[in-house]
């Protein structure tokens, strides 16, 4: 039996006039890594951007369909947004440190969402930057600046800055697109770890990537949900031919 | 091979473009840094002679007095600009936000845009009248007040629109970055966007500042002149340097007063330097 953290329901998103995702089905299992695939465009970051109205910022995009988040729909008018967005955290492509020392950027999301005292935001802040494997290398300048960090390091900051607010489920969006080989491996083991406290969804365009840490994957293409299925299975035996000729590298 | 049977273009005739672009370059380069440099060279050999300690801590003395300094102007163009800073900051920030962050396309935001960039290319001495017109005359006086309102309808247009561009300098990965951390957009724009801008911010309003504390005209119409010490800054006229230039330089039949005239010159010349510098090391330091 699966358990289900989020089900998505007919899901139809419009940049304007233009429908960039049709008839989208889908269910994300907790505690377990998602990951989607698919060539340039195809739609999976417009997709995970709607598992937390990130989108509204943009006031001519609009999403239709049901997000079922622990049976909730997201989507609904009196979806509580600051709440949601405490329990479904984002990575993005590019770290995006806050202009402020690496401690503030860690409690900013704590003393935002929670009362805690200094020495209670003291201890989570560590914790939190433990839980992104990088306290050892920044416990001597907490006080310096987040731009201060390689793009290795600022972006594992992004996610404990993300889990310091103790969501329950992470997005992210090509988290290791722009960081170098060495620091994206440790992010890998990083979101190794990360599954057994949160659900992990990522867009990813590395397959390599794909197939070493999801447990399950999701291919896209122009806008529909071709295949999902367990990593295993879509990497050796796809169901639908496309998926077959996207994941052999015959186009994309 | 057949594609290399055409004609080839002589070298020669590319390399003499080339250079004499770049003589040019230079040749225009020269010219402006070479104007600057002579008006510069102007200022400071007729400014010297009069620059003293009693120049600098003295007010000025009527027409034909010996022994005025410029300290009355010097204080009242920092009351005027100071006042023009508090007219004009809080509506020119709040606009600015508010064209990057929320009225990005919207009819309303385009209008604000269209009419900022109007008032922008208004001349100042039209300015001047306006207000002339609707404080000066109404209330039966100049006052150092009036100069500071023409001076900030000169400023709010600058800094709204600095404001905005800097504001919109700010990639959107990080306003949704704070706002996927569950903050509001008022705190996203406050406290993010605003702070990783706030050395633009910071920049736009000293350019503003620079830009309007030399200018002469808005200041005849609104805060004239006056020989005493700034002290009625709301009700009565009010000495300030731009104003004190152009009379000394061109209304007194004295030499010493030109002399004193060019002193003044000298002395914003060089504020108006220290601010452009003060600027230019605040962007700099934003790109480590």
């Amino acid at each position: 039996m699966k358990n289900v953290k989020i089900a998505v329901k007919n899901l139809n998103f419009f940049y304007g006039k233009h429908q960039a995702l049709f008839d989208n089905n889908l269910t994300i299992e907790s505690n377990k890594i998602t990951a989607v695939i698919g060539p340039s465009g195809c739609g999976k970051s417009t997709h995970l951007r709607i598992y937390n109205r990130i989108f509204e910022l943009y006031p001519e995009q609009r999403a239709e369909g049901e997000v079922l988040l622990d049976g909730r729909n997201i989507l609904a008018k009196d979806m509580e947004l600051l709440e949601l967005r405490r329990q479904v955290g984002m990575i993005f492509q590019k770290p995006t440190p806050f202009p402020m020392s690496v401690f503030d950027n860690v409690a900013y999301p704590l003393k935002l969402h929670y009362k805690v005292s200094k020495k209670e935001t003291e201890n989570l802040v560590e914790e939190a930057l433990r839980g992104a494997s990088l306290w050892d290398e920044v416990k001597d300048k907490l006080k310096s600046s987040g731009l201060a960090l390689s793009g290795g390091q600022q972006q594992r900051l992004c996610i404990a800055r993300a889990i310091a607010a103790r969501p329950e489920v992470l997005l992210m969006d090509e988290p290791t697109s722009a960081i170098d080989p060495v620091a994206t491996l440790k992010i890998e083991e990083l979101l190794l770890e990360l599954k057994h406290r949160f659900t992990i969804v990522i867009v990813t365009h590395n397959m390599q990537q794909a197939a070493r840490i999801s447990d399950n994957t999701c291919f896209f293409y122009q806008g529909r949900i071709v295949e999902v299925d367990e990593t295993k299975k879509i990497f050796t035996n796809p169901s639908n031919p496309k998926t077959e000729e996207y994941i052999t590298g015959r186009f994309g | 091979m057949t594609s290399c049977n055409f004609p080839k273009r002589g070298l020669k005739m590319r390399k003499a473009v080339e250079y004499s672009v770049q003589i040019f370059s230079y040749f225009a380069l020269t010219a402006a840094i070479g104007g600057m440099l002579w008006i510069l060279y102007t200022v400071v050999m007729h400014g010297m002679s009069v620059l003293n300690w009693e120049f600098l801590t003295n007010p000025s003395k009527p027409y034909g007095v010996p022994d005025g300094g410029i300290a009355n102007a010097l204080l009242g163009t920092v009351y005027i600009t100071f006042g023009a800073v508090v007219i004009a900051l809080p509506p020119a920030l709040a606009g600015g936000i508010y064209l990057a962050e929320y009225g990005r396309q919207n009819r309303g935001a385009n209008i604000i845009r269209f009419t900022a960039n109007v008032i922008m290319g208004i001349p100042s001495v039209l300015v001047g009248l306006f207000v002339y017109a609707v404080m000066v005359v109404p209330s039966g006086s100049f006052s150092g007040l009036a100069g500071s309102v023409a001076l900030a309808i000169i400023m709010l247009p600058v800094i709204l629109r600095t404001t905005e561009d800097m504001m919109r300098m700010v990639p959107d990965a990080l306003r949704e970055s704070a706002l996927a951390l569950g903050m509001s957009r008022m705190r996203s724009t406050l406290r993010i966007v605003c702070r990783s801008a706030r050395s633009g911010l910071l920049t736009g309003i000293l350019l503003a500042i620079a830009r309007v504390s030399g200018e002469t005209a808005p200041l005849l119409f609104t805060a004239m002149w006056s020989d005493s010490w700034p002290k009625q800054y709301f009700t009565n006229p009010t000495a300030n340097m731009p104003v004190l230039i152009t009379e000394y330089a061109t209304n007194s039949p004295f030499e010493e007063m030109h002399a004193a005239g060019w002193g003044a010159a000298l002395i914003i010349t060089l504020l108006v330097l220290c601010l452009n510098l003060t600027t230019r090391i605040l962007f700099k330091e934003k790109k480590h």
